[in-house]
């Protein structure tokens, strides 16, 4: 368990003052012109060791990420940052931007000066309007102190951070699509390559990231790579902030270290699920778009992206959601398959017919009015969006279908002989 | 799932006439501001946002014909824009715009007897505007509150950690124009562990 | 050079090119919905999949992927044609399968590619799609539900034609095509859209239920209704021209045409003259040839053999040219021209009536300076290189002339001619922009050398070019654009006479006031026919148009798609058009109609057939030898600064859509004419 000294998060539920003043008494901003002048090399270097791996859903090193920025292509650089949670159970990049945005600030003119960029976008979901707000706020005091603008902390470094809303689209939180919604466009993914770091917003050099793995940042530079990369294990180390939801007796974010047991996790912070472990039927571990597992694989599996990719599941972001034995599991992944059907953002063909398509056979796998051979269908149906579209829709819109067959195939075989009986009857 | 925001068609009313007031004139320069020479484009969803909130929650064709000119846009990128994005509503809707979230996460904590409850406090079917014209009402995917479930939207502020007595309590107050407590409808801070706040 | 290995066989490519275009090097065909050659890649149907060994574990989008050196690609694995029939599939499930009462059925990409990578029957159970059709004007009919949203039409409508008119709204399995609030798509180069939809969304309206192509007799020829003469197909039944498509040809229109070229065909079998008429008191009454002709003969004689005037029109061949040039001579007159318009030429200076750079050079250019033309108008497929250019490389666009609406941003100059001598003296605000570009360009249309200083204006644009950094001995930066097909060819044959210079309706009046002479007006609509009175009117045309009505006599003569004829393009590049089916009526070739006259009248033309008529076209120009290729060198010999008056000049085209005789007769043209123009004019 994460011990207190070591969160990262220290005013992850707002109890304590957000604002700027309320910051500067838990650390942030405290010596940032000290870590600036270590040099970009220096704070690219320590993320690289730290194994910090991306906290937006696929687990990309983050430290390699922000190497690739090319160090002087001549164009202006940017930081984009991912602020469009959207991804169903996941709501933790939420606290940080009310609860302590000044924390999310710090990281983006450290993690953009090490990128060369002198100007940052934080593209946060249309939706979150007190957040957006306070974020505002944070941003604005940051220029009345100084601390980002010309010569940001007396760096001598120029850094502009602007703050744009969305307008409710999931697939702007694909990289590409936010990159594209943040040119005036309708949110579709680009091809590619060209990837964002040689040619991103207005084709100049971007690195896209989330909230959360910027926000780490600045503590992981001031307490050192060693210190982060000792929490979790090798490859998935350091602390994340999990979102438990669903069918738990005390739904909650919370941070943790890597590699905590599911059950721990959720026995621990959420109050246990509703009617006791036993009652456990499945848990969704990453947010919608990774497989669901049984609850046998619940019992000891651990939580990190290795650990639940041996499971053929993953981390995602980290949002857990619980469902217990009251659950219409058939549903509840029907759910997220409207959900992919309602997202698609209709540029390529597998994914633009193919969630409508998975969502309509879906809906009859809830009431069992199919044949048995249909779940096959379903499943080739999935395989044939499943790496076929530019972005990763189409392989977030399969997953969930995949991994409910994978376990539950005899609960939806149940109903179809069950509806196939009451219809003989 | 009806609901005004997507739709893709222009909602025509005739002789009406969209015109930045003097605020959001200003405040549109603002926004433009922020994003580089001549990619004033960046400032679409912004500036429909600000023309949505200046005409009582949805865009008018007009409102769309001005942000194009205020962007130097042509009318078929905005549009495109309008429809895509799922906040922009191109119908009118009620004083108070409803979205109780479906998805999931919230379902699984009874969000489908908050329809209910809607449905029963406005009497009017989903997507519609009601009779008093207090409310429209929708469902909708996932608004990153699953911590806090089951929640809605109303208008800018989320509701959250409802059940069917305290949604009705909260709908009959908008209903009756009182003051309504955001957020958390149990008393919790935020997201934390601990349902009640004194516990 | 890079190589990659397509299929276990290695090839060499350019760097540049992608997976796709190197797999074509490779003769691996490559299936597709929304690529396409002339537009961006959007890499959205996903058709285009192939296996890329060392690549990612799924496939890749073989357009959008840029070949690399090494790469080893598979286009025929069990990975890829998984991969395309699942794409298949999805395409076909909301598709409405109603290829029997489809127009595009028989030549349709969805169609055919379904029968290669297909399933033979459907796993879909649901409700099919169905989409609400829009309204998108005169010429193209939508049926929305058939759309694969490929976007080709968007891209194109946003690229080449440069108008923001279609777009995808909304979003998911809900995302349509439409235009805003359903208009028109305003512009002349829209029938195109119909061309570049893989299936039958996006079909003609004119041709509606009018065919199946395999009922279509197909014949590659050329186009005539600009000074392009852009490469096309006419597909017939019968004696009935069914439709006009675009061919392939890099050097003219690319694989465009205008909605003229395309729709106007409905005017070849409307107002037409398929019969002699010989006019008895103020009647036309019809005829045969023997009387006609022997009418002709008398009146010739009595009027003056050496008097005999012969005026050609907008659609003239040069077989035409060229037997009415033997045949005056042979009579002992010299009374010929082709410039109705006035259009003033240098005498011997073929680069002062020629688009000497080339319609290929345009897309180079980084700066175009026009000269009272409206490309959009008259030459509308040239335009959408202008376009190219603009958007390619940021091409300047400077126009001395009134105000126009062009698909690219422009600076206005002036609305005066005498713009230019700044522009020479460096005075001009353009005058940087052009003379500090790398590729610039002069345009002049004819608007700009139609009075009586014309050929001052050509000589000091040609000052101008002399000037300019691309000036060569192989590039000539001046660009005179004619609007006629007919144009440059008669201008090379000499069919012109100095006292037509300066005005050649008052000089035919004179003429006419003088001696009361036999007019042979070959298709010729363009002049008032006031002009003529007193005169013995020989019309030689197919349509019965403004000038007709007036004749004395009337020779009904094929239409273009009615016999096969030679045109200079305005570049002076010889195309030879086709004929696509049998002529209407007792229309007969000019050149037969000459030879008859000449034995009648003893003028001994030798020529006996159309063989003979293109050996004297040689005879009097070998230029009209190279068949397809142009000649580009360039001296520019008659360049002088010339001080030019202030004068405002206007654009001698007003209606794009009904602008000569058989457009003028098509109710397609009309129909564009009310709802593009009129209803532009009425905002």
């Amino acid at each position: 368990m994460l011990r207190e000294e070591d969160k990262i998060f220290k005013n992850l539920y707002g109890f304590d003052d957000w604002s700027l003043t309320g910051a500067k008494n838990r650390g942030i901003w405290s010596n940032t012109k000290e870590i600036i002048d270590k040099g970009s090399d220096f704070i690219v270097e320590e993320i690289k060791n730290s194994q910090l791996r991306g906290r937006g859903g696929a687990g990309f090193p983050a430290g390699l990420k922000w190497s690739f920025m090319p160090k002087d292509s001549g164009k202006p650089h940017y930081l984009v940052v991912n602020a469009d949670e959207s991804e169903p159970g996941t709501c933790k990049d939420r606290e940080i931007m009310r609860n302590d945005p000044h924390l999310l600030l710090e990281g983006c003119l450290i993690a953009g000066f090490a990128m060369h960029a002198n100007a940052c976008y934080i593209y946060i979901r249309g939706e979150y309007y007190t957040e957006a707000s306070n974020l505002q706020k944070a941003i604005d005091e940051a220029y009345e102190n100084n601390l980002i603008g010309k010569n940001a902390c007396g760096t001598n470094w120029n850094y502009d951070i602007y703050l744009h809303r969305g307008a409710g689209a999931y697939i702007c939180g694909e990289e590409t699509a936010l990159l594209e919604s943040l040119e005036g466009k309708k949110g579709q993914p680009r091809l590619k390559p060209p990837f964002p770091a040689g040619a991103g917003l207005y084709g100049c050099p971007t690195t896209v990231t989330n909230v959360e793995t910027i926000a780490v940042a600045p503590t992981i530079i001031r307490r050192g790579a060693a210190w982060f990369s000792s929490l979790g294990r090798e490859n998935n180390t350091g602390s994340k902030i999990f979102s438990i939801s669903g069918h738990v007796n005390n739904p909650c974010n919370v941070e943790e270290e890597m590699g905590i047991g599911l059950k721990e996790l959720i026995e621990k912070h959420a109050g246990g699920v509703i009617g006791g472990w036993d009652n456990l039927l499945a848990v969704i571990p990453g947010g919608a778009s990774v497989p669901l597992l049984p609850k046998s694989i619940c019992d000891t599996v651990k939580m990190d992206f290795d650990s639940l990719k041996e499971v053929q599941s993953g981390l995602g972001t980290a949002a857990v959601i619980v469902m217990n034995k009251s659950t219409d599991i058939v549903d509840a992944i029907c759910r997220l398959s409207h959900f992919y059907k309602h997202e698609s953002c209709g540029q390529c063909t597998p994914c633009r017919e193919g969630t409508g398509w998975m969502f309509r056979m879906m809906e009859k796998m809830v009431k069992g009015s199919v044949q048995v051979n249909d779940i096959d269908k379903l499943l080739d149906v999935t395989k044939q969006i499943e790496g076929h579209t530019i972005c990763a829709l189409g392989d977030a819109a399969a997953w969930p279908i995949q991994g409910l067959m994978r376990h539950f195939r005899p609960e939806v075989e149940r109903r179809i002989k069950e509806y196939q009986l009451g219809e003989v009857a | 799932m009806k609901h005004p925001g997507m739709i893709n068609k222009v909602y025509n009313v005739s002789d009406e006439i969209f015109n930045w007031s003097q605020d959001n004139f200003k405040r549109a320069a603002d926004i433009i501001k922020k994003y580089p020479d001549s990619r004033q484009q960046s400032a679409v969803i912004p500036l429909l946002d600000l023309a949505q909130r200046q005409n009582s929650g949805w865009l008018s064709k007009t409102a769309i014909e001005k942000v194009a000119e205020t962007l130097s846009m042509s009318y078929i990128r905005v549009l495109e824009v309008a429809t895509f994005y799922s906040m922009f509503n191109l119908e009118p809707v009620g004083e108070n715009f409803v979205q109780i979230c479906r998805t999931t996460p919230c379902w699984l904590r009874g969000s489908d007897k908050l329809v209910e409850v809607a449905k029963e406090v406005s009497n009017t079917k989903l997507g519609e505007i009601s009779d008093d014209k207090k409310f429209t009402i929708v469902e909708v995917e996932c608004l990153g509150a699953c911590c806090n479930a089951p929640m809605v939207q109303i208008n800018d502020d989320y509701y959250e950690d409802l059940d069917e007595v305290s949604f009705k309590k909260l709908l009959t107050n908008l209903k009756q124009s009182k003051e309504t407590i955001k957020g958390s409808q149990i008393g919790r801070q935020t997201s934390h562990p601990q349902r009640e706040k004194n516990a | 050079m890079p190589t990659i290995t397509i299929d276990d066989k290695k090839v060499e490519f350019e760097n540049g090119m992608t997976v796709m275009q190197a797999c074509e090097l490779a003769g691996a065909e490559i299936p597709r919905f929304c690529y396409h050659e002339k537009l961006s890649i959007a890499g959205n149907c996903r058709m285009c999949l192939v296996e890329m060994e060392k690549g990612p574990p799924k496939p890749v989008a073989s357009c959008a992927m840029p070949a690399g050196d090494g790469m080893v690609i598979k286009t025929d694995s069990e990975m890829v044609k998984k991969a395309r029939k699942g794409v298949m599939e999805f395409l076909l499930i909301n598709h409405p399968l109603d290829c029997p009462i489809c127009d595009q059925g028989g030549e349709c990409d969805l169609q055919d590619q379904a029968l290669h990578y297909g399933f033979d029957k459907s796993r879909y159970e649901e409700n099919k799609r169905a989409v609400k059709n829009k309204h998108m004007g005169p010429l193209v009919s939508t049926i929305m539900t058939r759309c694969i949203h490929c976007t080709r039409c968007v891209r194109f409508s946003t690229e080449v034609a440069g108008v923001d008119d279609l777009g995808l709204l909304g979003r998911g399995e809900n995302a349509e095509i439409t235009t805003y609030l359903e208009k028109t798509i305003d512009s002349e180069l829209s029938g195109n859209v119909i061309d570049l939809c893989p299936v039958g969304a996006l079909t003609s309206k004119p041709y509606s239920f009018k065919s199946r192509p395999w009922e279509l007799t197909k014949t590659e020829t050329f186009d005539v209704f600009d000074g392009v003469g852009s490469s096309i197909r006419v597909d017939t039944r019968g004696k009935q021209v069914l439709r006009v498509l675009p061919r392939i040809n890099e050097d003219t229109n690319e694989e465009w045409i205008s909605d003229k070229t395309r729709f106007a065909i409905d005017g070849l079998s409307r107002q037409r003259l398929d019969k002699v008429y010989i006019k008895e008191g103020d009647k036309l009454k019809a005829s045969d040839w023997n009387s006609a002709l022997n009418k002709i003969k008398d009146e010739i004689n009595k009027r003056g053999k050496d008097k005999t005037i012969s005026l050609s029109g907008k659609f003239t061949d040069a077989e035409t040219i060229i037997a009415s040039k033997l045949f005056s001579q042979g009579l002992g007159s010299d009374l010929f021209d082709c410039r109705f318009d006035n259009a003033q030429i240098i005498h011997g200076e073929n680069e002062s009536y020629k688009f000497n750079s080339s319609i290929q050079e345009v897309e180079k250019a980084d700066a175009i300076l026009l000269v009272g033309s409206n490309p959009r108008w008259e030459a509308s497929v040239l335009n959408a290189r202008i376009r190219k250019a603009f958007i390619d490389n940021n091409c300047k666009v400077g126009l001395i002339g009134p105000s126009l609406d062009l698909n690219y941003s422009y600076d206005k100059i002036s609305e005066s001619l005498d713009e230019l001598n700044n522009i020479l003296d460096k005075k001009s605000k353009f005058s940087e922009v052009l003379f500090n570009a790398k590729n610039p360009l002069i345009i002049v249309g004819t608007s700009a050398i139609n009075t009586n200083e014309g050929s001052s204006v050509l000589k000091i644009c040609a000052e101008i070019a002399k000037k300019l950094p691309n000036f060569s001995e192989s590039l000539n930066p001046l660009n005179i654009l004619n609007q006629d097909i007919s144009r440059v060819g008669s201008l090379e044959l000499g069919f012109v006479n100095k006292i037509f210079d300066e005005d050649l309706e008052k000089k035919l009046k004179e003429e006419i006031a003088l001696n009361k002479p036999v007019v042979f007006l070959l298709g010729l609509d363009e002049i008032h026919p006031r002009s003529l009175e007193g005169s013995f009117v020989v019309y030689c045309g197919h349509h019965g148009d403004v000038n007709a009505q007036h004749a004395n006599i009337i020779l009904p003569t094929p239409a273009y798609t009615e016999k096969s004829s030679t045109f200079m393009n305005i570049e002076g590049r010889t195309i030879q058009t086709s004929r696509c089916h049998n002529p209407l009526g007792d229309a007969k070739e000019e050149w037969k109609i000459f030879r008859v006259l000449s034995d009648l009248l003893n003028c001994n033309i030798e020529f006996n057939n159309l063989n003979d008529v293109r050996k004297k076209l040689i005879n009097e120009n070998n230029n009209f030898l190279a068949i397809l290729e142009i000649n580009n060198s360039s001296t520019l010999s008659f360049s002088s600064k010339e001080q030019i008056k202030n004068q405002n000049l206007s654009y001698n085209i007003n209606n794009f859509y009904m602008n000569d005789s058989i457009s003028r007769s098509s109710e397609t043209m009309a129909n564009c004419t009310n709802e593009i123009l009129n209803k532009a004019k009425a905002s």
